[in-house]
């Protein structure tokens, strides 16, 4: 870090330097480079007869699907996740200290838990529409949950957080007081808000809604609990059906198309954005008072994305699990939470860590090809995990089996017997290539907003390379910091496929808990580790939002 | 000194990495059994730990899905530290011995204790545990006399009236896999294209929500592996829902295997075989199929009372290893009959 932050003090750098860092960028970035290369590579040796079915019979309908689900995700997560942003952080209404911090949690809920529960409630044997029934005869009426928007509804209730999450940090850090001055040059409340409130907050806003689009691609549980049939579903099913692993990780290629459309939307919405000021940022208006009806409806409005997203979900985990599940407890979900608890934080800290790096080589050194190697070693993120864990451990395999034929002929048959893919460091480099955008957009898009003044002000004041880092930087950044560790802990809680294929044997989490509970279908039984992921889940929640406040 | 700013942070790298080292350097015993699994752990380890009990055999193992567990013993090759490979369902024990993954095991035992149309006709594979897939009907809306086969769930009287799983769910596969063994694959399209105009509702994302929607009355057949029956009529058994035993091609019920193999790279096949061995006989069977209310593959060995309660079914003779030869066909004709 020390030779990249000698770098960082001129204020252009010369070409050797943009090579060099280029290089550099793409060692930091290998782990997740390997994984997308296995997959464009399955492209040269295309499987003719799977996808002339596929195209024929398959594609057009999920391809639209597809569409269809991301946008819609993204929008309603967008949407969502900015508003009650705004509201908890620049308004004042009863409850704004709870939700504040409340409407981080969905986070911490599993997609697939959610639409699990969804469905046992809404669906037509479901306790709701069999209360319908009986009170007034029929439940016809009611839309139908496994259906399109019903899955639109469930994802964008476990994914608004991200939005949630960054706009928040850009609200707190210059909302109010921007949303001031706009009102002091004569603007209404309205009008301020949609002209510049909003504005400032786009890069923030567009990076979780990136963030959303790319976790929905992924996204394999939650849509298969509706049957709802996506590029990721059809991949499984190539794979899994079909027996064409090559088919399946083509159409991951085919699904990198999308992310690169995403990435068009995220620069585009990001382009023409320049910050040119940000003054005293400790300091902050007043928060808007609301009374009456709109105090009332904020308050409202909170509590039934909090019920639902949160509240209900968990309270039907914990009755699961004093029905059911309690059985289950034993000494060894202390070794679970432990072994969860180990590789999260471990995710998180060299994530964050790596994605600050990468940021800053991107701020200093942005020439075409370094912007280009970020976006695709980001990708990773929209990959099914299953596909994206075959993709870096097939290689790493490959590099074991290569080390252990050079250790037998050195040691001939007394040679020990090699298993890097049943390592932590695997699996650590499987998350790596996952998680790297979780880390890296909200890191990109709080160092977006210190704007070349301050880093000229800070030099001229001799603080230079990783001075200007450590005492300028690092502190304005340390929401955005936070907020990166946070995402990628919890995802990394959340994650299965990596963690099932790479672990070392014995090595198991709470998430592989999971998988061995509803692997027959027994959801009931798997309330157990999923609410110990929803509780362990929270505590860096809580860490975050205290410091919120303060900080930039 | 920009230097010591950065200590912390080296300080806990090097912690990780001493940890994630010591961790690597974990070496196995080598005379430890390794079993990848994609039966799930509460059902397997009870009956690693009883052997071991009784054998001094230890064993290590890993569960995951069978694509990806195929996927890294593939990839491991000669390397790889895994003896024996266990899943759920015959099409990825037919896939893996079709790799070259699996070795053929001759073994007396096996031949004796698990039935012929169970068992790979190379013996690189055989059946642990039988997985019945059967109709499911409602007692209140349904007369068993109306019932007979699968194909018959394609009849128009059905029209409205039937709940399937999706097409995604490997048991599904399966069973039309098997109906184009019996049928052809234009008889077999046509009856899924049946099924498919019957259905009451969108198929359902598991065996247990389609039989709580036919107790609710949005539908009146439906068709379930019997293990998921059992799991919900042992909770509340008076649920007016229960099973008639289909008929596959007017020949028996569709089944279903989880079962085992010895891997071609195994270190301990010798040890992999003889545990294999174990796992065919009465005791083991009691418990390797009790444990999720299965039947079990060996004939002789009675199942759970609960189960024996559901009397007893003719199982279709063909073979289980049809299934997994017939699995994409079948995924590309139910693409083509509109069965999502």
């Amino acid at each position: 870090m020390a030779v990249v932050a000698a770098e960082l003090a001129p204020p252009r750098s010369s070409r050797a330097a943009d090579l060099r860092s280029f290089l550099l960028l793409a060692v930091l970035c290998l782990p997740a480079l390997v994984p997308l290369a296995v997959v464009l590579s399955a492209v040269l040796t295309p499987e003719v007869e799977v996808w002339s079915h596929l195209l024929q019979y398959v594609l057009p309908e999920v391809i639209a699907n597809t569409i269809v689900l991301v946008v819609g995700v993204s929008l309603g997560a967008a949407v969502l996740g900015t508003l009650l942003a705004w509201v908890t952080s620049a308004c004042e209404f009863p409850g704004r200290r709870f939700f504040e911090w409340a409407l981080l949690l969905p986070l911490a809920m599993p997609a697939y838990v959610l639409a699990f529960i969804a469905i046992g409630y809404l669906d037509y044997a479901g306790p709701l529409q069999s209360w319908l029934r009986e009170v007034f005869g029929s439940s016809r009426w009611v839309p139908p949950i496994r259906s399109t928007g019903g899955v639109i509804a469930v994802l964008t209730l476990s994914l608004y957080p991200y939005v949630y999450l960054l706009a928040r940090a850009a609200f707190l850090s210059q909302g109010r007081r921007a949303q001031e001055a706009a009102r002091s040059l004569g603007m209404s409340a309205a009008r301020a808000w949609w002209r510049v409130v909003l504005p400032m907050a786009r890069p923030w806003i567009v990076a979780g809604a990136a963030l959303v689009a790319m976790e929905t691609l992924a996204d394999f549980g939650a849509v298969s609990v509706f049957n709802y049939d996506t590029l990721t579903t059809t991949m499984y099913r190539a794979w899994f059906g079909m027996f064409s692993v090559n088919a399946a990780l083509e159409l991951a290629a085919v699904l990198l198309v999308f992310v690169l459309i995403v990435f068009a939307f995220e620069r585009r919405a990001r382009a023409g954005l320049r910050f040119a000021t940000t003054r005293d940022l400790s300091q902050q208006a007043p928060r808007i008072r609301l009374r009456g009806a709109r105090a009332t409806l904020a308050t409202c409005f909170a509590a039934v994305v909090f019920g639902l997203g949160f509240f209900f979900p968990v309270l039907q985990l914990v009755l699961w699990v004093v029905e059911r599940a309690a059985m289950d407890l034993d000494a060894r979900y202390f070794e679970f939470v432990m072994h969860s608890v180990v590789l999260a934080t471990s995710a998180a800290l060299i994530i964050s860590a790596a994605s600050l790096l990468v940021a800053y080589l991107e701020r200093h050194h942005g020439t075409l090809m370094v912007k280009l190697l970020v976006r695709i070693a980001t990708s990773g993120y929209a990959i099914p995990g299953t596909v994206l864990a075959i993709g870096i451990v097939v290689p790493i395999i490959g590099v074991n089996n290569t080390l252990q034929s050079w250790l037998s002929a050195w040691l001939g048959p007394s040679a020990p017997a090699l298993l890097l893919q049943g390592t932590l460091i695997t699996v650590l480099l499987a998350y790596f290539a996952r998680f790297l955008a979780v880390g890296f957009n909200p890191v990109e898009s709080g160092l977006n907003r210190i704007t070349a003044a301050i880093d000229e002000a800070a030099v001229s004041l001799g603080a230079a390379g990783f001075q200007l880092v450590r005492r300028v930087h690092v502190p304005l950044l340390r929401t955005s910091l936070m907020t990166a560790a946070i995402l990628v802990f919890v995802d990394v809680m959340k994650e299965m496929p990596i963690t099932l294929i790479a672990r070392p044997f014995g090595w198991d989490t709470l998430a592989v808990r999971v998988f061995e509970m509803t692997s027959e279908g027994e959801w009931e039984r798997a309330a157990l580790p999923a609410l110990a992921i929803v509780l362990v889940g929270l505590i860096p929640a809580a860490l975050l939002t205290p410091r919120g406040e303060h900080v930039a | 000194m920009p230097h010591r700013t950065l200590s912390p942070l080296a300080r806990c790298g090097a912690l990780l990495a001493l940890g994630f080292l010591a961790l690597t350097g974990c070496s196995r015993a080598p005379t430890e059994l390794v079993v990848y699994s994609s039966r799930n752990e509460q059902l397997i380890k009870p009956m690693f730990d009883r052997y071991t009990q009784e054998t001094g055999q230890a064993i290590r193992f890993v569960t995951d899905d069978a694509g990806p567990l195929i996927e890294r013993l593939a990839a491991e090759g000669k390397n790889s530290p895994a003896d024996i490979l266990l899943t759920v369902d015959a099409g990825q024990l037919w896939q893996a011995a079709e790799r070259g993954l699996l070795q053929p095991i001759e073994s007396e035992i096996i031949k004796t204790n698990i039935p012929a149309h169970l068992r790979d006709p190379q013996s690189r594979w055989f059946g642990l545990s039988v997985r019945a897939r059967t109709i499911v009907y409602s007692t209140e809306r349904v007369d068993p006399q109306d019932l007979s086969g699968y194909e018959d769930l394609a009849d128009e009287r059905w029209r409205g009236r039937l709940c399937l799983r999706t097409s995604k769910s490997v048991y599904n596969q399966s069973l039309v896999a098997m109906m184009i063994a019996a049928h052809g694959e234009e008889r077999t399209e046509e009856i899924v294209r049946g099924w498919v105009a019957n259905l009451a509702t969108e198929p359902f994302a598991n065996d247990t929500r389609l039989m709580e929607a036919i107790v609710a009355g949005q539908c009146d057949v439906g068709i379930v592996n019997s293990y998921y029956f059992g799991r919900l009529v042992r909770d509340k058994p008076d649920l007016p829902i229960k099973l008639f035993w289909a008929t596959l091609a007017g020949e028996g019920v569709h089944v279903n295997v989880s079962g085992a193999g010895v891997t071609a790279a195994a270190p301990r096949a010798e040890a992999a075989r003889k545990f294999l061995e174990w796992l065919t006989e009465a005791e083991a069977q009691a418990m390797f199929a009790g444990a999720n209310l299965e039947y079990p593959a060996n004939p002789n060995v009675a199942p759970d009372p609960l189960v024996a309660a559901w009397g007893t079914f003719q199982p279709s003779p063909l073979n289980v290893a049809q299934a997994g030869e017939l699995q994409a066909a079948a995924v590309r004709l139910m693409d083509r009959a509109g069965f999502r």
